[in-house]
């Protein structure tokens, strides 16, 4: 479904992706980790098409991401989910606004439906009791909750997760992985997600790369990984880890 | 060398400011077929906008009518002559002072609480939202405030002529002897002396309004949408939009009165 090759990017000074190439077969979740500044976040932001390689091949669905026109990007968009580090919620539309933005925007519903697939996805995802509360007076969690739930809405082929569970305690990261998990097995939604946690990892992983000087230093499936010999890997997913 | 290398550097960045302005601008006029849908928001802002800034536009207009009335009055009484000053505060207000006034004023409340909100949605991922749900930033946060502000610049604009015309005719009375029917008379007479619906002064003065209104919305949005870096470039982006939206409107004031007094006659 996701396929990059040789992608290199030079942002200012600093090079940042320096042949990266990987794969995420359909129905799958691809996890990504490495150190931070190693272009991880920016190699979702190639994906979605904010930022165009230097060189190198994108592709999503065998489609060039780089050299896709305006109308053509905003068509991949509306089939792609992207979930932010916090969220990043609207902050003067409520919970449920915030949710329904993408298909308010697009006009595919008429309302009553529109209002009944807000609130399946608010009740996936546990936040349906507070579907009329604003960002500034919900917490870090339900705020990446609803910010799963807005990305899930369009009922997307993909999911870009950016470091799902950063800042979170133990029980509301292990809700999120199991939320992700959940979306991948019920919807069949392939993932591509950004971490430095080992539990997200290995919960919600079925293949891990590590990426280093601005490509994959070592990959493989969770079993692979978990018990690889690279210092990364051992750094990464050790027992020490997380 | 290291100077030119600064001056240089500096032209760049003002270019290339200018040009993302300017292509801000230009995007924003080809979304305006998208207004009826953005109505409900767009009257919110405005309403928004006019509430926030209504209190301060009133008192300096008052004030600087008043200033206006007292020193014209004092030259005037020497050459003993005041009952032209009716006119002349009238006149200057509405074709000059109140859409000054009002634009100063906009730009330090409502441009620079644009800048703020929009800078603060950029750097917190807010504004890459909408771009990955395939929603137009410019259409849904940009063109909204723009017709917002177009509509509320003139509109505090008369107010602030009448209310600083107002303060003129409490000095002009109280201090220089002329009465407020006098005063009053001829201010009146100044404005519907012309043939036309409404004199030159005043739809000179609230063209001037427009213009101030898109330009404070235009510099601030885009101020707000290269902010980056956290709090810090927040508070550059205000600053930033306060300072480009006070030489904006000084510009375009100048230009404006040049091309309708001298070059259009």
């Amino acid at each position: 479904m996701i396929a990059l090759r040789d992608v290199f990017k030079r942002l200012g000074d600093r090079q940042i992706l320096a042949g990266l190439s990987l794969n995420v077969p359909k129905g799958t979740n691809f996890v990504l980790m490495g150190p931070s500044g190693t272009g991880k976040s920016v190699t979702l932001k190639h994906v979605i098409g904010i930022l165009k390689p230097d060189s190198g091949s994108v592709r999503v669905d065998g489609q060039e991401v780089p050299t896709m026109d305006h109308d053509q990007l905003m068509a991949l968009r509306r089939r792609m989910g992207y979930l932010f580090q916090n969220g990043a919620l609207i902050n003067w539309l409520s919970v449920e606004d915030n949710v329904a933005l993408p298909l308010k925007e697009h006009g595919r519903l008429p309302k009553g439906e529109l209002q009944d697939r807000v609130m399946e996805v608010l009740r996936l995802v546990g936040m349906d009791h507070a579907a009329k509360q604003f960002p500034p007076s919900i917490s870090g969690g339900m705020k990446l909750r609803a910010g799963l739930a807005r990305a899930l809405v369009t009922k997307p082929e993909c999911v870009l997760y950016d470091e799902p569970n950063a800042g979170l305690d133990p029980i509301i990261s292990q809700q999120i992985h199991e939320l992700i998990k959940e979306v991948r097995d019920t919807l069949g939604v392939t993932g591509l997600i950004v971490t430095h946690s080992r539990a997200c990892a290995t919960i919600c992983g079925d293949h891990i790369g590590i990426l280093e000087h601005g490509k994959l230093a070592v990959e493989g499936t969770v079993d692979e990984m978990v018990h690889s010999e690279h210092p990364l890997a051992k750094a990464f997913l050790g027992g020490g880890a997380d | 060398m290291n100077v030119l290398a600064i001056v240089g550097s500096n032209l760049v960045t003002r270019v290339n400011d200018a040009g993302y302005v300017m292509d801000l601008l230009l995007r924003t006029a080809m979304a305006v077929r998208y207004v009826p849908r953005r109505l409900r928001f767009t009257l919110d802002m405005a309403f928004n906008a006019g509430v926030r800034a209504l209190p301060v536009t009133m008192v300096v207009a008052a004030f600087a009518g008043a200033i206006l009335a007292m020193q014209t009055g004092i030259e005037l009484r020497r050459f003993g002559d005041t009952t032209v000053l009716g006119t002349i505060t009238a006149l200057s207000m509405c074709r000059e002072m109140g859409p000054f006034i009002t634009g100063v004023i906009l730009a330090a409340t409502v441009g620079s609480s644009m800048a703020a909100e929009i800078g603060t949605m950029k750097v917190s991922d807010e504004v890459a939202v909408l771009e990955v749900m395939s929603v137009d930033p410019v259409n849904y946060l940009v063109l909204p405030r723009v017709i917002a502000l177009a509509i509320m610049c003139p509109t505090l604009t008369v107010l602030s002529n009448l209310i600083g015309i107002y303060g003129g005719s409490v000095i002009a009375e109280n201090n220089l002897a002329v009465s407020n029917e006098l005063f009053w008379n001829s201010a009146r007479e100044a404005l519907t002396s012309s043939g036309t619906l409404l004199p030159k002064e005043v739809y000179v003065g609230l063209l001037k309004a427009l213009l101030f209104g898109i330009a404070i919305a235009i510099v601030s949005c885009a101020a707000g949408l290269r902010a980056s870096g956290g709090a810090l470039g927040v508070g550059l982006a205000v600053q930033t939009a306060v300072r480009n939206s006070v030489i904006l409107i000084i510009v375009l004031g100048f230009i404006v009165t040049w091309f309708f007094y001298f070059l259009a006659g």
